[in-house]
């Protein structure tokens, strides 16, 4: 059947840089004495530790459990000893703690007891716990967790499941290699989501630019008999975005407003369908996942890690050169400097770059704007990035929001391109940033308003309170002075009405008070943006990173997961 | 480490690879101009180019700007060079070392400097010198005598008197005085029937320098500096209302083709009207600025006391970006009808 292909708008074409490390095979990396395994590793919930100092755990156990819908289970990725759980580094550009668990491996592997499940046979509620259960996240990167994607929308029926092969970022190879080594696997997976959201068709998207995966997934899909289509579409980044791939595949358009079940489509990646399958037909949870080494490095290649490996131990397989001076966590295109390298391995680990000066040379001095419009022919998203980066700039953040800053996916397609050097994405990302801390603080101020209504009220009544002692007080002189009753004091009678209220009101300054030390606390943790537009600095770029992070969770958790899916599949290939 | 943010690729493009594409993509119609019109062409870059630079890094060093990524990104040259063009050859010197230096010094660095300037700055400097200098602004030398280099340059730096050597004028003046004398008693034909002034489609000599240009201009669009949205739509206005008027009374209007390779017609719509600063962003804004600047010069250059109208339509045009553009706002990804 001949696919009739799409395009979208903008997008770039940097060299790929992919064909070093494609030449090995995936090899399996040796485990470490210690895992360091972040317990947050999903968009959504924070997981609750089910262990402690001193247990054993078997390779496979959960150690982390979901704490609700939008969640998913983090396990032990070989067996050992507990010998923390506390908070280290995590592998995010603002290098900050998260709650981990320690594991002294034991070098025996010890699997815990495995279940394989007939999906077919069960309900498909249950289907989706095991995977929750698994913790089967988005692998592209977007760690998105894949059951609550496995729910067809009610009213819209599912035509297109697109499942991502695409790959479009520079240097990265591990769904390449995962789809010539594994294409069974991950067929057998898109053949799980395909009988939980039944779609019309199924498309499997795969960048032209990797010919051997198409053929091997081509080849496994006759294989075992599916009807899904595998699809090369033309090599132009970001077309692993979900929304792009969606778009060449199916010529629908997800705005950022919708999600792409309200369209009828949904979207997986290929490592996740094979770590779906694995976890159905196997009672493998997620535990480990392939990783491309490569950039400025001696063995560029693929392999396969256990989450919790510490990046230097990662990055002393791939033997990087004397002149490396960052490693990049992702593409080049999205990714960020690691922080810091005793930071772990996490379900979002796709790539680790080794860059060097030659590599990813330092920026031109930035320019000022000259308006040629290259960064709005290059938006996939058919933004006006000079527009936006003017509004950011100036803050004027309602007009930002206009023109529509949160459309952009900060995919870097602008920042690729402009001719003035200018760091395009920085701003925007800045400028998110404020806006999101702006509402916070406009919650912030909700709250001090009713601390201070609150306040009021009581000074209020006290002064009655006292008023009415004095009152009485006066009362008890005249009634002293003359011994015959006068006109009524104020009416004892009305003096438990303010009683009562006050009792309410306390409850609630206690509700008040609490959430607001609460509120607090958080707020210590993220230190506040300064003021300066310096964007290009170190500092406030941790610092907004640091903000992004929490907040980006907390609008996750709410219970309006889905607005929250659609935010985060544009982020990446899920 | 540098510190670098994503993304760590970028394209190897900068401002000043812009410009100096757009400086290669005038050499063609400088080449022609300086064949069949005198090299006097050459000074007058050369005096364009000296002032814009001096000026350019007096503005800096009073702005306490860094001179080098902003004197080397050959905006200001672009702009000398524009500005040599525009004007007449043998103009004197100081004329456009006013002119050059007006459009840095306010239409560029009192606006705000690269990038923010409003208005076209060689476009600010022909009208105020026009409108200044009128006399001067309109003395062209005769196609048919050309004056030797060293002529040439004696009238530039004011060593021979300005003779009626001078009182030449562009063809397309030549042709609206002629029908304006004629009272209808001549037309177009007649006029352009004169071989000395007036050559196969236009001017003499000049249709020439305009074909230089349109070379100029193709290769600057095939290398994607420039799109086609607005110089298209330039060529397209003066091209359908020369058009309609041609074909209404073609003894008094001169067909499309004479518009199209005379005067700034060329000029205007590869280097002028693409100037991005100064011009509409949105691919529909740019086909009304474009558009309206093309059929506004035709009007102003036919109808108004000037010898041409781009500068004054383009200037006019660079006064409406602002309210183009924020009613041409494309629809974003998922937002079309
Ligand atoms: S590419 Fe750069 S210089 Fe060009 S309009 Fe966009 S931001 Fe401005
Ligand atoms: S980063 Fe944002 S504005 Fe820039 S090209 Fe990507 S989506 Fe468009």
């Amino acid at each position: 059947m001949l696919q009739r292909l799409f395009k979208f708008k903008g997008g770039v074409k940097p060299a790929t840089n992919k064909a070093p490390s494609v030449q090995a095979p995936i090899r399996i990396a040796p485990i470490p004495p210690r895992l360091v395994v972040p317990l947050h590793q999903s968009i959504g919930g924070q997981p609750t530790p089910l262990v402690e100092v001193g247990d054993r755990v078997l390779k496979g156990q959960r150690i982390g459990a979901a704490d609700k819908w939008v969640s998913a289970a983090v396990h032990a990725p070989t067996s050992g000893t507990v010998i923390a759980v506390e908070e280290r580094v995590a592998a995010h550009p603002s290098g900050l703690p998260t709650l981990s668990v320690v594991i002294e491996t034991d070098g025996q592997d010890a699997w815990i007891e495995r279940h394989s499940f007939d999906h077919a046979s069960l309900e498909p509620e249950r289907v989706r716990e095991i995977l929750r259960d698994s913790g089967v996240v988005g692998l592209g990167g977007a760690v998105f967790p894949s059951h609550v994607k496995l729910t067809p929308a009610a009213s819209v029926p599912m035509d297109e499941l697109v499942i991502n092969g695409a790959e479009c970022e520079p240097f990265m190879t591990c769904d390449d290699l995962l789809m010539r080594e594994r294409a069974e696997g991950i067929v057998r997976g898109v053949a799980i989501f395909r009988d939980l959201l039944r779609p019309k068709r199924v498309l499997i998207g795969i960048e032209d630019n990797k010919p051997e995966a198409v053929a091997a997934m081509q080849a496994a899909v006759e294989a075992l008999g599916e009807n899904f289509e595998v699809v090369a579409v033309p090599t132009r980044y970001p077309a692993g975005g979900a929304k792009q791939l969606i778009r060449v595949l199916t010529g629908k358009e997800v705005p950022a407003s919708k999600r792409s079940p309200e369209m009828g489509v949904q979207c997986f990646n290929v490592a996740t369908a094979y770590s779906a399958w694995r976890a159905i037909a196997f009672g493998e949870p997620v535990i480990s996942r392939i990783v491309t080494l490569t950039g400025n490095v001696e063995q560029p290649g693929n392999w396969e890690i256990l989450l919790g490996t510490p990046m230097q131990e990662v990055i002393a397989l791939a033997g990087p050169k004397a002149d490396t001076n960052r490693f990049v966590m992702g593409g080049p295109m999205m990714g960020f400097d690691l922080p810091d390298l005793s930071a772990p391995v996490v379900k979002a680990t796709n790539c680790i770059i080794a860059g060097s000066p030659a590599l990813f040379p330092p920026p031109a001095p930035e320019m000022p704007c000259i308006r040629c419009g290259a960064c709005a022919l290059a938006c996939p998203h058919e933004l006006q990035p000079f527009e936006l980066y003017w509004f950011s700039r100036s803050r004027n953040f309602g007009k930002a929001q206009e023109y529509n800053l949160f459309d952009c996916i900060e995919c870097g397609c602008c920042s690729y391109v402009c001719p003035s050097h200018i760091p395009l994405v920085q701003y925007f990302r800045f400028a998110k940033s404020e806006i999101w801390s702006r509402e916070r603080d406009k919650n912030m101020a909700d709250a001090a308003k009713a601390r201070f209504e609150f306040r009021n009220e009581r000074d209020e009544r006290e002064k009655a309170e006292k008023a009415e002692r004095l009152a009485k007080a006066a009362a008890a002189k005249a009634a002293e002075k003359k011994p015959a009753p006068a006109e009524t004091p104020p009416a004892p009678a009305e003096a438990p009405a303010p009683q009562t209220v006050d009792a309410e009101a306390a409850k609630k300054a206690a509700i008040a008070a609490a959430m607001e030390r609460a509120r607090l606390q958080r707020e210590a943790a993220q230190p506040k943006n300064t003021d300066g537009l310096t964007i290009a600095q170190r500092k406030e770029i941790a610092e907004i990173e640091k903000r992004r992070a929490p907040l980006q969770a907390q609008q996750q958790t709410t219970p309006n997961a889905d607005a929250a899916q659609t935010q985060n599949s544009q982020k990446d290939q899920q | 480490m540098d510190f670098i943010t994503p993304p760590y690729l970028t394209q190897n493009v900068s401002v000043r690879r812009v410009m100096l594409q757009v400086l290669a993509a005038l050499i063609p119609g400088i080449a022609a101009y300086a064949w069949l019109l005198g090299p006097a062409v050459l000074m007058q870059i050369a005096i364009a180019t000296a002032t814009a630079l001096l000026a350019e890094a007096a503005m800096l060093k009073l702005q306490d700007k860094p001179l080098g990524p902003f004197l080397g990104d050959g905006s200001a040259i672009v702009t000398a060079w524009l500005i040599a063009l525009a004007f007449p050859p043998l103009a004197p010197w100081w004329l456009i070392v006013v002119g050059t230096a007006f459009a840095i010094v306010v239409a560029k660095h009192l606006y705000g400097g690269l990038g923010q300037n409003p208005f076209n700055p060689a476009m600010i400097a022909f009208a105020v010198c026009i409108v200044s200098f009128p006399a001067l602004m309109s003395q062209w030398p005769p196609i048919n005598a050309q004056a030797n280099f060293v002529d040439q340059l004696a009238l530039v730096f004011g060593q021979s008197p300005r003779l009626d050597a001078l009182s030449g004028a562009t063809p397309l003046d030549a042709l609206k005085t002629a029908l304006k004398l004629g009272e209808g008693s001549t037309s177009v034909a007649t006029v352009t029937a004169d071989a000395a002034v007036f050559g196969r489609i236009a001017g003499h000599g000049w249709e020439w320098v305009a074909a230089g240009y349109l070379l100029g201009g193709i290769w600057l669009w095939g290398r994607k500096v420039i799109g086609w949205h607005v110089s298209m739509s330039f060529l397209a206005g003066m091209t359908l209302i020369s058009g309609a008027l041609w074909l209404w009374n073609p003894a008094h209007f001169a067909n499309p083709l004479f518009h199209l390779f005379s005067g700034g017609s060329m000029l205007g719509a590869f280097f002028i009207v693409t100037d991005p600063v100064s011009g509409c962003t949105t691919p529909r804004g740019k086909l009304i600025f474009g558009f309206s600047a093309g059929l506004l010069a035709y009007l102003i250059r036919v109808f108004g006391g000037y010898p041409d109208g781009v500068a004054f339509a383009v200037l006019l045009l660079n006064l409406c970006v602002p309210i183009i553009d924020l009613y041409t706002q494309p629809p974003i990804f998922g937002m079309k009808k």
